[in-house]
């Protein structure tokens, strides 16, 4: 039993932090960039993400002996648009502003690699309780990178946390001025990249080889 | 005529799917090692939007946008929350229907571009591109343009990390930062350069 508990920790933990689906196997990464100019939007985004994930690798996993392998991208193509498809209404019908913001990008979670990835890589081969952990894992792992990045961002680019200014006016008086090129789309490329490089020199990690 | 050369030029340029968009970044990073295997899957990338961007705006509006049934007697029925589904099916189909094609007519090309096709059915790109031109009401003749626009906008951008990523072999580059972190970094300073064009209207 403690063992069974100490295995759902640590494919719960992979996901979030040893093996991060952003900073270390490189997925999904178009959306991370995209939706990062604010908290808000970066926060509903890894939820979104995280509950298709957790869900599809459920769903599939249970269907796992079903699915004939020569169609399973198709099938499994279908399982995670219907539920972004589910995703994308309650967005709509409850953040209906913060589901304008995010325009097609919630849309994209269905070509977004990292469900994709999780359900080739671990739902196929696990019982669905685990990937149903694995998935969660894997959406917060991304929803920390998400977040991390749009911290930064949200903060340099245009001085505020979550909307609300927090960089007080004398300072601005003493001439500091927003970083313009924060909000636009190449801060998030330097972001991203500066946080692997920060993530490969943390110790214990850095067995990336390539 | 103008509109829609100033439609490629944006987004082949000012809009560029890739660097400011970012879609299309996991097989842009994975595939932009080696200049030759990017040319052909920018050229894949190229030909599989401009087909795929113009059909899925035929089923949009001929089956899926608010009132689009009417003829069929539902002028009520709004169906445009099935357009995910919809539009991915289509591109699966379309890109399975084309790799076959060419496979039958052209060995040759099917060598070149055939290992590439069946990545390009998930390649975030093309389902943004199906999903911008129905968010920003594009005529069918646009959807076109824009089809064609984005591809080669993500064809020179891979094409151009490629070589970039080519010249950078033998660069002294701080350990930790090999591979993705410098990827990102020159990533970063290509957008820069492409937001230089945002200055130019036609």
């Amino acid at each position: 039993m403690s063992k069974e508990k100490t295995n759902y920790i640590e494919i719960l933990t992979k996901g979030i932090w040893t093996e991060n689906p952003v900073a270390y196997q490189v997925l999904g990464i178009c959306s991370a960039l995209a939706v990062t100019v604010k908290m808000s939007t970066a926060i509903v985004m890894g939820i979104a993400l995280t509950m298709v994930t957790a869900f599809s690798n459920l769903l599939i996993s249970s269907l796992r002996k079903k699915i004939p392998s020569n169609i399973r991208i198709i099938a499994e193509l279908a399982i995670i648009s219907s539920l972004v498809i589910v995703t994308d209404q309650i967005l709509k019908a409850f953040f209906y502003d913060i589901s304008k913001q995010l325009s097609i990008f919630v849309g994209l979670i269905i070509t977004n690699c990292i469900v994709l990835g999780r359900a080739e890589a671990f739902a196929l081969a696990n019982k669905p309780f685990e990937s149903f952990l694995d998935g969660i894992g894997n959406g917060i792992g991304y929803s920390l990178i998400l977040v991390i990045v749009a911290f930064i961002r949200e903060l340099l680019g245009s001085g505020k946390f979550f909307g609300f200014n927090i960089i007080p006016q004398f300072i601005f008086d003493a001439g500091y001025q927003n970083m313009g090129l924060m909000v636009l789309a190449p801060g998030a490329f330097f972001i991203i990249g500066l946080l692997v490089w920060l993530k490969n020199s943390l110790p214990g990690i850095s067995k990336e080889e390539r | 005529m103008g509109d829609l050369l100033s439609l490629f030029i944006n987004s082949v340029f000012i809009g560029n799917i890739l660097l400011a968009y970012f879609l299309g970044m996991c097989s842009f990073i994975a595939v932009s090692k080696n200049v030759e295997t990017a040319t052909g899957l920018g050229f894949a990338v190229i030909f599989v939007l401009t087909v795929t961007s113009p059909v899925n705006w035929i089923i949009y509006h001929g089956l899926l946008a608010p009132g689009a049934l009417s003829w069929a007697g539902f002028p009520d029925v709004d169906l445009s929350f099935l357009k995910f589904i919809t539009f991915i099916a289509v591109i699966a189909a379309i890109v399975q229907a084309v790799e076959m094609v060419i496979d039958k007519y052209s060995p040759l090309l099917y060598t070149t571009l055939g290992v590439f096709l069946p990545l390009i059915a998930v390649n975030c790109a093309i389902l943004g591109t199906s999903l911008f031109m129905v968010e920003r009401n594009y005529t069918f003749i646009e959807s076109i343009v824009f089809g064609a626009g984005s591809g080669t906008g993500w064809a020179l951008a891979i094409v151009s990390m490629a070589t970039i990523r080519n010249k950078t072999k033998y660069s002294d580059v701080p350990k930790g930062l090999q591979g993705f972190g410098i990827t990102m970094i020159i990533a970063g300073l290509m957008a820069m350069t492409f937001m230089m064009f945002s200055g130019i209207t036609l």
